[in-house]
């Protein structure tokens, strides 16, 4: 099952070597990793998005907590929460297509944010199925170059 | 009025006193001269050793056989690197241990200047943690955090990086008294609801084994384990870490499971219907193929390192805490509502321990590597710290010594370290002067660290060196045989070795030799009766086997005896 892993760690250099160390030597996949300061500047938060079973996410945890660097480390998945990435899409397009792309890009609310008349560069933001649905409709066009952020998640209401 | 400032070098001095250390273990270089320059002023002890990775060995053993933190000390480059082995052997084993290695000026940080090496990035896996201190003014501070963080918890060793520029910067010493770090909160007391629920466990199971790891000893834990099987008469069965948790001849005790542990250790996990594992981690020398391991059996778990809990094993009740503090609970409510002995299943390991005793053969011309370690046992009268290298002398040792305390078997466990044994045995000598320190050791380890033969001479620490010299790399050998058809691939060390008595007495060191199992006797007493360091060579059986054996991810209780399979 696919988790957002949600860790606070120090803000401090070497950190992330630290964490993405640990991924490695144990064997865990990470399929998303995003890096930003908090509200707090002397903390991080690493966003991790990992898919596994349940014994192999509660590993991962505690070998996240292991880290004397991490605070917290908060399972997302299973609380309310918002998911958002964000794509810089290039796609390759020309006379006839331009409207269909646009279109596209109208329904699913990205921004256009550079145009030249082979090719559109796209901003997209949303949860991960949202953004998979829009980059498989853009396929038939032809992709060119795709930069994501990777997943940030923040959980609902008022929870701490 | 403002206090006056003091150079990174006496700081980090200082600071060593403040945490109680007298002794290190090191070797100087460019990147630490100033810091040797405070160690010329100072009183505490600095031991030369003859290469780094003694050095790490030699603080590891020196931890082992105290509880206290061992230090360390290299130059940057290929000083620290050397100690990389010796801190990953720390860290298998949770060893307390703190490394300071010099390095290059925080400005030449990262220019591949001369003798420089990224000792955090490559010792980031093999530590607890570490620190690459970039201003004097966190120095003080640093490293309270390394030896706090070095003895608390689930210990284990920490490395502080020191730019040259941070020895010779000065600023104010202030050693904090104590210290908090928010992120680092190790949970030492087990939950009491939790302990409730073991307790009842315990007193419905019919077959229940307890398994005590090296965490009972890290934890000074020794006294309450014992307490805790006087009050639920289980038998107990100690990892190679856990030897001298409990003494190891006791009606209760079964010696040592797994890959060379007894066979009625084996056997009676496998029937057991309840593991109270304390302070273990299910290695897979203990459980062999790990879904045939104690398949009737739930499993209490109890460890500081909540990481531990499920990682190998499902757990049905896991305690996360601190050994001494769970057993200490447990004892107190035990004492209120006593359980009674489970005749039974006691019967039935009475039966396991007479049927499949340790056997070896004894030749009346050949000497038994097995009964060397008897003699030693007479004569030491189980009051001796023993270290030990690696291969088949190693498990012999755990099999056949008399382990009756905690901390006195002191053996790399998860890195299977050879060349460890010599240089701990230094550290151990050297926190108990006055003590016996034997490190049994084969001929083919004690060659990677047989350079401190002059640290030894010289301080005059004196270890005695037993090596078990079967000419052989014994243990890959015995693969070779059982698992190669007997291709001797690289193995075989006749005629390729030194003289080890003449090896001894060039670095002034009593060396003695014996050939015949009637001089083994006369030879251990010389040597343990000499006012110094002593080097062994006893010319064992060269064929011998270690046995029971469970062949690499086999069932534990599918073992290889001395006849065939058990
Ligand atoms: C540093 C290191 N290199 C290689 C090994 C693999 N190894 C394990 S036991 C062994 C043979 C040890 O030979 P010796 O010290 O003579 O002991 P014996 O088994 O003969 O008692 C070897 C090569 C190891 N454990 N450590």
């Amino acid at each position: 099952m696919r988790h957002v892993l949600s860790v606070i760690v120090e803000n401090k250099s070497g950190v992330l070597a630290r964490v993405a160390g640990l991924f490695s030597r144990r064997g865990f996949n990470i399929d998303s990793l995003a890096v930003g300061t908090t509200e707090k500047p002397e903390f991080s938060r690493i966003t991790l998005v990992v898919t596994g079973e349940d014994l192999v996410i509660e590993q991962i945890t505690k070998q996240l907590y292991k880290l004397i660097d991490t605070y917290k480390v908060t399972d997302l998945t299973a609380a309310k929460h918002i998911e958002r990435e964000m794509i810089l899409v290039k796609v390759s397009i020309n006379a006839n297509n331009r409207s269909e792309v646009i279109e596209i890009v109208d329904i699913f609310r990205g921004k256009i944010i550079d145009v030249s008349d082979k090719n559109m560069t796209v901003e997209i933001t949303g949860d991960y199925e949202k953004n998979e649905g829009f980059l498989s409709l853009l396929k038939k066009f032809g992709i060119i170059e795709i930069v994501r952020t990777g997943t940030v998640a923040i959980q609902r209401g008022t929870g701490n | 009025m403002s206090a006056e400032k003091m150079k990174g070098s006496k700081i980090l001095l200082e600071s060593l006193k403040k945490e109680g250390v007298t002794d290190i273990f090191g070797y100087p270089g460019g990147k630490v001269l100033h810091i040797y320059d405070d160690i010329y002023k100072s009183d505490i002890k600095h031991y030369l050793v003859r290469h780094e990775q003694a050095a790490a060995h030699a603080a590891d053993g020196y931890a082992r056989s105290t509880g206290k933190v061992g230090v360390c000390l290299a130059t940057s480059g290929p000083g620290a690197t050397n100690l990389v082995t010796g801190i990953a052997t720390a860290n298998m084993d949770s060893v307390p241990m703190v490394a300071f290695t010099g390095q290059v000026s925080s400005g030449d940080i990262g220019t591949d200047s001369f003798q420089e090496a990224d000792i955090i990035g490559i010792t980031m896996p093999v530590t607890k943690h570490n620190f690459l201190v970039k201003d004097v003014k966190d120095l003080a501070l640093t490293i309270k955090k390394a030896f706090y963080i070095a003895r608390t918890g689930r210990p284990g060793p920490v490395l502080v990086d020191l730019p040259v520029d941070v020895t010779v910067n000065k600023a104010i010493f202030n050693y904090p008294e104590s210290i908090i770090i928010p992120s680092y909160k190790p949970t030492t007391k087990g939950s009491s609801r939790q302990i409730k629920n073991a307790i009842k466990m315990i007193r419905e199971a019919k077959q229940p084994v307890v398994l005590a790891g090296g965490g009972v000893i890290s934890a000074n834990a020794s006294e309450e384990l014992r307490e805790f099987i006087s009050l639920t008469k289980m038998p107990v069965s100690s990892t190679l870490l856990g030897l001298g948790a409990y003494p190891y001849n006791d009606y209760y005790s079964l010696q040592m499971p797994g890959m060379h542990g007894t066979a009625f250790s084996n056997f009676a996990i496998q029937e057991a219907d309840l593991l109270i594992s304390i302070g273990m981690r299910f290695d897979d020398r203990i459980t062999g193929k790990l879904d045939t391991f104690a398949p009737n059996a739930k499993v209490i778990h109890i460890d500081i390192d909540p990481a531990e809990i499920g990682k190998c094993i499902a757990t049905v009740l896991p305690i996360v805490g601190d050994a001494k503090e769970v057993l200490k609970e447990m004892n107190a409510y035990l004492k209120e509502e006593s359980i009674e002995a489970k005749e039974p299943w006691l019967k039935i390991i009475e039966k396991l321990k007479l049927d499949y005793p340790l056997t070896y053969k004894m030749d009346k011309n050949a000497i038994s590597p097995q009964y060397v370690l008897e003699v030693l046992n007479e004569l030491t009268n189980g009051d001796a710290f023993y270290t030990t290298e690696v291969g088949t002398h190693q498990m012999w040792a755990a099999q056949y010594l008399n382990h009756t305390q905690p901390r006195h078997f002191i053996s790399s466990g998860g890195l299977g370290t050879m060349g460890f044994g010599f240089p701990a045995a230094m550290g151990v000598q050297v926190a108990n002067p006055g003590k016996t320190v034997i490190n049994i050791a084969g001929d083919g380890s004690f060659q990677m660290n047989i350079q401190e033969l002059s640290t030894v001479s010289y301080y005059n620490i004196p270890v005695k060196n037993i090596i078990l010299n079967n000419q052989w790399l014994g243990m890959v050998r015995q693969w070779q045989e059982l698992f190669f058809e007997e291709r001797y691939s690289s193995t075989n060390l006749e005629g390729m070795q030194p003289d080890f008595v003449k090896v001894a007495e060039a670095y002034g060191v009593l060396g003695l030799r014996a050939t015949k199992p009637a001089e083994v006797r006369e030879v251990l007493k010389r040597a343990l009766s000499h006012n110094g360091p002593v080097v062994v060579d006893i010319r064992v059986v060269r064929e011998e086997n270690v046995f029971p054996m469970v062949p690499a991810g086999g069932a534990i209780d599918k073992m290889i005896g001395e006849r065939g399979s058990i």
